[in-house]
């Protein structure tokens, strides 16, 4: 553990920072300007990583290990939500025989 | 007896529902005897009333019976209870009511025989009768209310008996609107007699007013409220008008409500009120002058009518307007006196008329009569009988009444005696002028209508007959002192204006002064009389048809002085323009533009907020991708 934990404190704070905020960015954009929604999943996975990504850095750098416990929280979530998610993807094929997103308009005035 | 007072009104109550219910199942001769055989039980025991008070007085009692049958609520302090007052005043309006009553009752039978309407007529005219009993009965204030309303109400139904016809209908509904406007003066009176005297009872208002300063302010309110009441009922100026136009009812009816019985109900109450009207002089004189502007204003437009019913209204408006002057000028005897004999010999008139337009086919118009003397010798010398009392010649009973008001208005003011001199010489003159025109001279009908011409049937003529022996003997009622009489009516209605006389100024005229006074007003009756035969008869005018040249003053008393026209212009046409302002500006557009502008704002501002459910799930999280950002920059910029 100790020397993970030097590994990941011999880069700055700020580059993860960074980085994470990227791939947090990537995912949103993802999410807004893809219309393929197997796409607009695997975003929402990017963003979720990016922050579990960012959570593991504060931990090492706290010192605190219940960051890196949230992180399992957080990937267990995903599995399920994934989970439920193609299955959604799946009915919606089913009934409009495409994934574009943008078939469902249906719930409008 | 004294048991049997609840009786009198709740028999005629009982033949209303009877007849009302069975109007149309009962044979017709049932109808006619639960009618008439009502009205004459009551009678009966107003007969034996009258005469337990009568031995009363008699034995110096003040002959009041007071009987309180059950607390009809409680309110607070106020508790008002059912309860009815039998005194000299009220015993004679009983047989007034209920004996005339049953004489017009006997008299419909045959008028109203053809009439499809049968069973609700003589319904209608026995609930009158209860509410007049009731009006007359109750011992305060607001059963004397009931009384009010419920006989307005019954004349409003009977004067648009024949409903189908809209004018009549119109003339209803007049009658009943104006009479709500004096009801509403009556209304308040009550409640400032209640909010002052803290009851309605007559007993305990009259005592406790007794010791109350003449002039009071609150007296002068409550007293000219009660008269707006009283003028609304009977007809005065400015609320006259519907009664000339309540000609529209049967003619039995116009005899009965609208010149014997509901219209004296103004004077009934105000003579009952005695002693609150003669602490506030103020509406003492008011009165007078109002009463003899009617009696002069109605008699100057009844001479140049020509339907017979309508002379023979705005007659009796001129009459009532006396019959207030007598009130005015403190002549509470007098006027009630009047009451009597003009219920004698208006209802006399009134049936006279309604037997000659029987017999004319229902044609009302003057112009057409005339010649009739030999076809109804009945009605012919009963009509005469009854002009002449009203008319004023002795000894009929009409000269008695109407000169102890003339003595009095002399007392109090000559210029009253003046006018009231003048309206005597116009009754005297419009009434000849109806007798001539209608039974001397030529027929100027139909063929059809002349070989129809015939005497009524018995029911018509008996209640002429009596009626004409009362108008002639009517007077011996209160024969002057200073023709040796007695003033029995005086004496025996003492107790209920006791405390009136105590107070006013007492009548005093010299035995030569009321001579002069008779002379000039019967040398005045019989001069009209003598210059209306040689008019009608000897020089055979008769009134010119309507479209004809005629001079101002004919012309204007043949308008009706314009009143109509004038509450036209002044009262209605300003309510009928207010009332469309009101429709079209404020409710159409105000109210209406309120609300439907919220809901228009709601629609509009929906169908633009609309726009953001587009259905696309993309734009949903783009907006809350927006919508965390601006939550993050809020929280970094401002933390």
């Amino acid at each position: 553990m100790g020397t993970i934990v030097e590994q990941i404190q011999g880069i700055p704070l700020n580059h993860y920072l960074i980085f994470c905020s990227v791939i947090f960015a990537i995912g949103v954009i993802g999410v807004l300007i893809r219309r393929n929604v197997i796409i607009i999943m695997m975003s929402i996975e990017l963003m979720l990583n990016s922050v579990n990504l960012l959570l593991a850095a504060f931990s090492a750098y706290h010192g605190d290990a219940s960051g890196q416990v949230f992180v399992f929280f957080i990937m267990a979530l995903a599995a399920a939500e994934v989970a439920v998610g193609l299955a959604i993807v799946i009915m919606v094929y089913r009934n409009t025989k495409s994934i574009d997103i943008d078939s469902l308009n249906k719930l409008r005035w | 007896m004294i048991e049997l007072i609840w009786l009198i009104p709740l028999i005629p109550l009982l033949g209303f529902v009877v007849n009302g219910l069975g109007r149309n199942y009962l044979p017709k001769k049932l109808i006619a005897i639960i009618g008439c055989g009502a009205v004459l039980t009551s009678f009966i025991i107003s007969i034996a009333l009258f005469s337990e008070v009568y031995q009363d007085r008699l034995a110096g009692g003040d002959g009041q019976i007071f009987k309180n049958y059950f607390d009809w609520f409680t309110v607070g302090n106020l508790n008002v209870s059912f309860s009815f007052l039998i005194d000299p005043l009220s015993s004679i309006m009983l047989l007034i009511v209920t004996g005339i009553g049953f004489l017009i009752h006997l008299y419909s039978v045959s008028y109203m025989s053809h009439d499809d309407g049968f069973g609700k007529f003589f319904a209608y005219l026995n609930l009158f009768i209860f509410f007049m009993l009731l009006l007359v009965l109750g011992s305060n204030y607001l059963i004397m209310f009931i009384g009010w309303e419920g006989v307005g109400l019954c004349s409003y139904l009977l004067i648009g008996f024949w409903y189908k016809n809209g004018s009549f209908a119109s003339a209803a509904k007049k009658a009943f609107v104006m009479n709500r406007i004096g009801d509403l003066g009556f209304l308040l009176a009550v409640f400032f007699i209640l909010d002052t005297f803290g009851s309605l009872e007559f007993s305990t208002v009259f005592s406790q007013a007794t010791g109350m300063t003449s002039g009071d302010s609150t007296l002068l309110l409550i007293t000219i409220l009660l008269f707006i009441g009283a003028s609304g009922k009977s007809a005065q100026i400015p609320l006259f008008t519907w009664l000339p136009d309540a000609m529209a009812g049967p003619t039995p009816v116009s005899a009965l409500i609208h010149a014997a019985t509901m219209v004296t109900a103004g004077i009934y109450m105000i003579a009952r009120s005695n002693i609150l009207f003669t602490l506030s002089p103020i509406t003492m004189q008011l009165i007078a002058v109002i009463g003899i502007a009617t009696a002069l204003v109605a008699a100057f437009i009844a001479i140049t009518q020509n339907d017979i019913k309508k002379v023979l209204a705005y007659s009796t408006v001129s009459q009532l307007g006396y019959m207030f002057l007598g009130l005015g000028v403190g002549a509470f005897t007098g006027a009630f006196f009047h009451v009597i004999t003009h219920a004698f010999f208006k209802a006399l008139l009134f049936l006279g008329a309604g037997s000659v337009i029987h017999a004319m086919s229902n044609e009302q118009d003057m112009r057409n009569m005339g010649g009739l003397k030999k076809a109804l010798p009945i009605t012919y010398v009963t009509m005469l009988i009854g002009t002449i009392a009203i008319a004023g010649i002795p000894p009929l009973s009409g000269f008695f009444s109407k000169d102890e008001i003339l003595a009095h208005a002399f007392f109090a003011n000559p210029v009253l005696w003046g006018l009231g001199l003048l309206a005597a010489f116009f009754t005297a003159f419009y009434m000849f002028r109806l007798l001539y025109l209608t039974f001397f001279g030529k027929f100027r009908g139909t063929e059809a209508q002349q070989s129809h011409l015939h005497e009524s049937p018995w029911q018509m003529t008996v209640p002429l007959i009596i009626l004409a022996i009362l108008a002639i003997g009517g007077g011996l009622l209160n024969v002057p002192e200073a023709l040796h009489g007695n003033h029995w009516l005086a004496s025996f209605l003492q107790p209920v204006f006791a405390d009136s006389q105590a107070i006013a100024t007492p009548f005093h005229l010299s035995h030569e002064t009321e001579y002069i006074l008779m002379a000039v007003s019967a040398l005045a009756a019989i001069a009209m009389a003598i210059f209306a035969y040689r008019k009608y008869v000897s020089n055979n005018e008769i009134p010119k048809a309507d479209g004809e040249e005629t001079g101002a003053l004919y012309n204007l008393s043949y308008k009706k002085l314009y009143i109509d026209e004038l509450y036209d212009k002044v009262i209605v046409q300003p309510l009928n323009a207010a009332s469309r302002f009101l429709y079209k500006v404020v409710d159409k557009s105000l109210i209406d533009g309120l609300v439907n502008g919220i809901g228009s704002f709601f629609v509009f501002s929906g169908k633009g907020i609309r726009q953001l459910q587009s259905g696309y799930v993309t734009f949903y999280i783009f907006m809350m991708v927006l919508g965390v950002i601006a939550i993050m920059l809020y929280g970094l910029l401002y933390s």
